[in-house]
């Protein structure tokens, strides 16, 4: 929240000019009939999509020129808001003279687009995005119907966010490239779940096979994952930031063992790791002198500066050692 | 060409009068709880005000009306109350309400339940009224209080409220009604009704915004929503008194209850004649029996018309209306209440509310029947559900 919220905007405010226009005349309502299509030669196509019982459910007619496979004409009709209304009408607009092929790519993104006075302002609030999303989906149907195929051959099921039409792999591009721990992360920097907010965890408007909560918990566990498999497989040649704590004990203790355990024990003493911490930049070590060593006044000194000074030449220039 | 307000379920205008007690007190700036005599006018308006109010309700002179912001408020109040008891160790962690109450109701149970509480919600029959028999076998012996609506704003649908408080009070539970609907429209007598509690808010009667009341039975338990000084109403809800606001509220229920019987008649022929007129229309239905329903309501669906697009239409005349539609609600839920009808959610899609008040005219409901009737068939035309129907309607025949 803030200033700008505080005063709940009304969603009509928010509908573009084009939007209105069309909700109040929209060019493109109407239907054809078989004896429409004979008419002008063509094959006719009534696609359906959607219910009442979801609030919108929409229409389209098409008459195609089976020759060129080009949409010569596009009609719809719709059960539905302003905001559906609106929508399906560009939608089908927009399919006049286009091949059927090409009247895929007329997503509710291109829609809503399309219907915006300036190119800077949504044409409809967030909440509403969602009415326009079945205007492309009627239009797989009727691609799928014209085609006479199954809607899953054409339609690309990876989406999981259809108001702003972000597929699967979208989403764990962004999780990992931006190593995303937070579902907010993903809705701020992919605009996946901005809209109507269903996609992002159950409970919302609709339901569906896969959220963005799930996702990010399946992409943050594989992640996980590859860095264990990436420092065992690597085992030796990993750089100390990327070793798994246990090879961090492992790699520290090999060279003590080698080349400061030998000098201590000659003057009776002996050291231990006690805990290695991150600090970044830095890798903290917290060591315990033991016998002869804990007494030495070089331990905080000279023999300190050597053990530290090793660490740091044989493993990583950011190690300090600390004893405790 | 004029507006014609039928929302006023939600909202009302002020009534003139209202206004002038309103704009006229606004001058006695005076806090009531001071020493010096400017106090001595907030104090005389105060006490009028308070006259009018316990004899507008029927509240004893052992009752508590406490003077809230809203019917959200006093809702709050008292819910919290026994979300308080529990949280301080009582066994009592339940509460029973219904699936036709207002957020205002449902919203603080839901946190009562995020805090540990049980809350059972009791669904309403096809008339729209709570089904009485479910509120009886809910009760527990650790129910601690019953909270049910006086009349629903959407359907309008009239509940029961002196059987559900009788039935409450056999069982030693409390029992608080939402009256955010009644006063104005139904007689409001809170010791005939029988309940513990009883909210309202002044702008569904004519009267100001940011005003209301609770009304709080002697003697049952309280917890104050908001502490501060105990020189304003001992306590129970602190912050300066909205002096004017009071005066204002107290003289529209006075005018509400004066009115109820005139008004309620005009507004109700003109409601039968509007719902009349519009079950003309074909495919059209309207819910809750007249009888069982708010004088001043039609809740009726558009077969093929999602609410949405009506409301728009009727909104380019200047005509100001409410729908249980999905698209028409931030997070795109359709109406809980208009389903709970027993209603599919397609007819909650559809349906659209007109609620008059005594200033609509005659004129106002012919205007918006020519509205409605050349929208209908506007709408109709593009509707691919209507069509469809239609279609099929012929293909059974």
């Amino acid at each position: 929240m803030a200033r700008g919220d505080l005063v709940t905007g009304n969603v009509w405010e928010q509908y573009s000019e084009k939007v209105q226009e069309r909700m109040n005349f929209p060019k493109a309502m109407g239907e054809f009939t078989q004896a429409d299509a004979d008419e002008r030669g063509a094959r006719l196509i009534v696609a359906d999509f959607g219910a009442e019982s979801c609030g919108d459910a929409v229409r389209l007619f098409w008459l195609v020129d089976e020759k060129t496979d080009t949409i010569l004409d596009s009609k719809f009709k719709s059960f539905g808001c302003g905001t559906a209304i609106a929508s399906s009408d560009a939608m089908a607009e927009l399919c006049i003279g286009k091949k059927v092929d090409d009247a895929i790519h007329i997503t509710n993104t291109e829609v809503e687009a399309f219907l915006r006075d300036d190119v800077d302002t949504p044409a409809v609030p967030p909440q509403k995005m969602h009415c326009s999303v079945m205007a492309y989906d009627v239009i797989l149907e009727a691609v799928a119907q014209y085609k006479g195929v199954e809607r899953s051959e054409i339609e690309n099921s990876d989406i999981v966010c259809e108001c702003a039409r972000k597929t699967h792999k979208d989403i764990v591009d962004a999780i990992r490239e931006h190593n995303i721990t937070e579902v907010e992360q993903i809705i701020e920097i992919t605009k996946a779940g901005s809209y109507c907010k269903s996609c992002i965890r159950p409970g919302g408007h609709e339901p569906k096979d896969i959220y963005l909560v799930d996702i990010l918990d399946q992409v943050k566990k594989q992640m996980n994952q590859e860095r264990l498999e990436n420092a065992a497989n690597n085992s030796g040649n990993n750089s100390f930031a990327d070793m798994t704590i246990v090879q961090r004990i492992k790699a520290v203790d090999a060279v003590i063992d080698e080349y400061i355990r030998p000098m201590l024990i000659m003057d009776g003493g002996d050291m231990e790791i006690v805990d290695i911490r991150e600090n970044l930049p830095h890798f903290d070590i917290f060591i315990k002198y033991l016998g002869a060593c804990g007494s030495c006044a070089s331990g905080t000194t000279g023999t300190l500066y050597a053990i530290e000074s090793t660490l740091k030449q044989k493993i990583d220039e950011n190690i300090r050692v600390l004893p405790i | 060409m004029n507006e014609v307000y039928l929302d006023n379920n939600s909202t009302t205008q002020m009534d003139s009068r209202v206004e002038e007690v309103y704009i006229e007190n606004i001058k006695k700036f005076g806090n009531i709880n001071v020493i010096y005599d400017k106090g001595i006018e907030t104090r005389a308006l105060l006490n009028d005000a308070y006259d009018k109010l316990y004899d507008g309700i029927n509240a004893s002179d052992d009752d508590d009306i406490i003077i809230t912001s809203s019917t959200t408020e006093g809702n709050n109040i008292v819910i919290k109350t026994f979300l308080d008891k529990f949280l301080n160790g009582s066994e009592k962690n339940h509460i029973i309400s219904t699936v036709a109450e207002h957020a205002s109701i449902k919203s603080p149970l839901k946190y009562c339940k995020s805090m540990g509480m049980d809350v059972t919600y009791v669904g309403t029959d096809s008339n729209g009224l709570v089904k009485i028999d479910e509120i009886r076998e809910a009760i527990t012996d650790k129910t601690a209080l019953i909270t049910v609506l006086m009349a629903s704003n959407e359907t309008g649908a009239i509940q029961d409220i002196k059987e559900i408080a009788k039935i409450a009070k056999e069982n030693g539970v409390y029992f608080h009604s939402d009256g955010a609907q009644a006063i104005g429209k139904l007689e409001v007598d809170v010791q005939d009704l029988g309940v513990d509690y009883f909210s309202w808010s002044a702008h569904k009667f004519h009267g100001p915004k940011g005003i209301g009341g609770l009304f709080v039975k002697g003697g049952v338990p309280y917890t104050p929503l908001i502490h501060g000084s105990k020189n304003i109403m001992g306590g129970k809800r602190a912050g300066s008194l909205y002096n004017n606001g009071v005066a204002a509220m107290a003289i529209a229920l006075e005018i509400a209850n004066i009115n109820l019987p005139l008004i309620t008649k005009t507004v109700q022929d003109l409601r039968d004649y509007l719902e009349d007129e519009l079950l003309k229309i074909p495919d059209t239905k309207s819910y809750v029996p007249r009888e069982n329903r708010l004088k001043n309501l039609v809740a009726i669906s558009f077969r093929g018309i999602e609410g949405e697009a009506m409301l728009w239409d009727m909104n380019t005349h200047k005509i100001y209306l409410s729908t249980g539609s999905s698209c028409s609600s931030e997070d795109l839920e359709s109406s809980a209440v208009v389903e709970a009808l027993g209603e599919k959610v397609e007819i909650a899609n559809a349906t659209v509310m007109f609620a008059l008040s005594k200033y609509t005219t005659k004129d106002d409901i012919d205007f918006v029947l020519e509205k409605v009737k050349s929208t209908v068939i506007r709408l109709r035309e593009i509707s691919m559900t209507y069509a469809k129907q239609e279609a099929f309607s012929v293909h059974l025949h």
